[in-house]
């Protein structure tokens, strides 16, 4: 019972900290994608369309 | 007469009216079987509201009216506004109720003699009346109407569905009505921000999930590629509002015939999923879905793009991952779990700098058009609702670690806070978007900047003495309680510090009475402006004020 709960939370602890560390870094990559800046820079202006 | 060529109905039009009918049955047999009166009342009225939709099904149909709203006229996007304009006029209307409502149950506590020595009157029913009515039907009816609006402006598409959207919009205040009346009445599960019964879960949870098919469904049809970040954050809020609402109210009743109903799970981890609901309903409900408002409105008001479109995916992601850890900071002190509690402190903190880069890139988005601060008080409006939400996301953290929490948990302290937040964040962005909305859905000119420049201008003056009030009423209170003589025993009996906090209860009912005022003035000056004869098209050269439609 201790043991089966020790290593279910080392592997919590240690499994969340590196994937949400993970998904973090890989966001800020895809936002600071030098390939995407054109299309986040034209979204940015969305708001700001009319339709005619 | 012209003679009209007979159409089949739709599977919308047959769908929901026999889904409408079956409810008028289902209500009428618990309305008729039940020795509970209260739930007999409530069927009744979901019963007669159903067959009041079900024929307005019928009554369309046979008036013949034209089988699908086109999707486009002269190729510009067929918008569908009706059910904006009824969510936010209902917006007007519920904002008032719960303002009022605050404001009695304010003075309740300065004045406890208001209470009436009647149950239905008294404090304990009337709270979650004030925060229901502010929280759910006053932001709810925002959050609907705004995300209407703006996910078919920014997906340039019109919306699924005839039905569908009037039953988003009037089932969910059908539900209002119900939450509300039940807790008048006594019905509550005891959960703050999740008092309604089971039924009335039910009813929500019904309505909830046409809302996301009618949101997701007009993305679907989107011809803008991309899907703006402002639909980002009411797609969050709508999924994570629905997954929070079926996990925090997995009661079962009684019996089908009683409004009482019990948690499948009790206790402890009861607690923990009531907070992880109750922080996530500030999470999401009044944080990401007035993100979506601010994402939208403050470009679109302040004629800028956004400040950093980078910023603001950063921003969406680490928000919705961070806060939903939030929630064990209720329960420091507890039976839950120290490490459970930290967790939670931990996260809260963390959420700090998400909550800041989102105030940024909303404040930033008015660079090189600072000025409109000046001439234009709706901006201003909105803007002061993003210093507030900077603000009470640095107070949030601090009071979550576990020694302040110490001091502040039980006091007015949290009260201020909250209001905050509520008045001075989730408010004015909504005042703002609604001066925003109505105009621009009647093709009017806003009826009077001024009115709106003293809007701003009284209920700012009562948000300070609303909050500034709490704080020195909170810690006051804190320190009272923890307040030891030399002996050992406790220095104050608790009703001394009930006393002692009088005059604060005095200013803080000032402080809600002048917020109360402002919206009056709102509310005038929105029907002034439906009212009156000028359109936008007309005074647009004379008034650069205005965003031009």
């Amino acid at each position: 019972m201790d043991e089966t709960y020790v290593s279910l939370a080392n592997f919590a602890q240690t499994g969340g900290l590196l994937y949400f560390m993970a998904v973090f870094a890989a966001i800020v990559v895809y936002a600071v994608w030098p390939g995407n800046k054109k299309r986040f820079d034209e979204a940015s202006s969305i708001p700001l369309r009319e339709d005619d | 007469m012209v003679k009209q060529k007979a159409r089949y109905l739709t599977l919308e039009e047959g769908g929901f009216a026999t889904l409408l009918l079956a409810t008028v049955v289902l209500c009428l047999i618990i309305a008729g079987r039940t020795f509970d009166q209260v739930l007999a009342f409530h069927a009744g009225v979901v019963a007669v509201a159903s067959a009041v939709g079900a024929f307005y099904i019928f009554r369309r149909y046979f008036d013949g009216e034209k089988l699908r709203a086109p999707l486009e006229i002269d190729g510009k996007p067929n918008y569908n506004f009706g059910p904006v304009k009824v969510g936010a006029w209902l917006s007007v209307f519920w904002g008032i109720a719960g303002f009022l409502v605050g404001l009695i149950i304010a003075l309740q506590l300065a004045y406890p003699v208001l209470n009436l020595d009647l149950p239905w009157t008294s404090f304990g029913r009337m709270r979650p009346l004030h925060t229901s009515a502010v929280i759910f039907a006053f932001g709810g009816n925002v959050l609907i109407a705004s995300s209407f609006y703006v996910v078919q402006r920014t997906c340039r598409a019109r919306m699924p569905g005839e039905i569908l959207p009037w039953l988003v919009v009037l089932g969910y205040n059908v539900f209002i009505v119900i939450a509300g009346t039940g807790y008048l009445l006594g019905v509550t599960q005891g959960k703050e921000y999740a008092e309604p019964e089971w039924y009335a879960d039910w009813l929500l949870t019904i309505v909830w999930v046409f809302y996301l098919f009618a949101f997701l469904g007009t993305i679907w049809r989107r011809r803008e590629p991309h899907i703006y970040v402002a639909n980002w954050f009411y797609l969050a809020f709508i999924v994570t509002i629905a997954v929070l609402h079926i996990f925090n109210n997995a009661s079962l009743p009684v019996s089908l015939f009683s409004t009482k109903s019990y948690i499948v799970w009790a206790g402890v981890q009861d607690a923990m999923v009531q907070w992880w609901y109750g922080h996530n309903a500030v999470g999401f409900f009044l944080t990401a879905g007035f993100l979506a408002i601010m994402y939208y409105f403050i470009p679109k008001r302040a004629e800028r793009p956004v400040y950093s479109y980078r910023l603001s995916i950063v921003h969406f992601w680490a928000l919705i991952f961070i806060y939903i850890w939030a929630g064990p900071h209720h329960l420091h002190y507890t039976a839950l779990p120290q490490w459970a509690s930290t967790l939670g402190m931990t996260f809260s903190i963390i959420l700090w700098m998400p909550s800041w880069g989102g105030m940024i890139n909303g404040l930033m988005t008015l660079s090189g058009a600072w000025d409109k601060m000046r001439t234009d008080p709706v901006l201003r409006m909105m803007v002061v609702s993003v210093a507030f939400y900077g603000m009470s996301t640095f107070e949030g953290p601090v009071m979550s670690i576990r020694e302040v929490n110490g001091l502040s948990h039980y006091t007015d302290w949290t009260i201020g806070h909250v209001h905050a937040g509520a008045l001075g964040w989730v408010g004015y962005i909504s005042f703002g978007a609604l001066y925003c909305l109505i105009p621009w859905l009647y093709n009017k000119k806003l009826y009077s900047l001024r009115l709106v420049n003293a809007h701003f201008w009284v209920s700012t003056l009562g948000i300070v003495l609303y909050i500034c009030a709490m704080w020195v009423s909170g810690i006051m209170q804190g320190l009272m309680w923890r307040a030891y003589d030399s002996l050992g025993f406790l220095e104050y009996s608790f009703i001394e510090t009930v006393d002692a906090m009088h005059p604060f209860y005095v200013i803080r009912a000032l402080g809600g009475g002048m917020f109360l005022l402002g919206a009056l003035f709102m509310a005038y000056n929105l029907i002034m402006t439906v009212r009156s004869k000028e359109s936008e098209e007309t005074v647009a050269d004379t008034s650069g004020l205005v965003a031009a439609e």
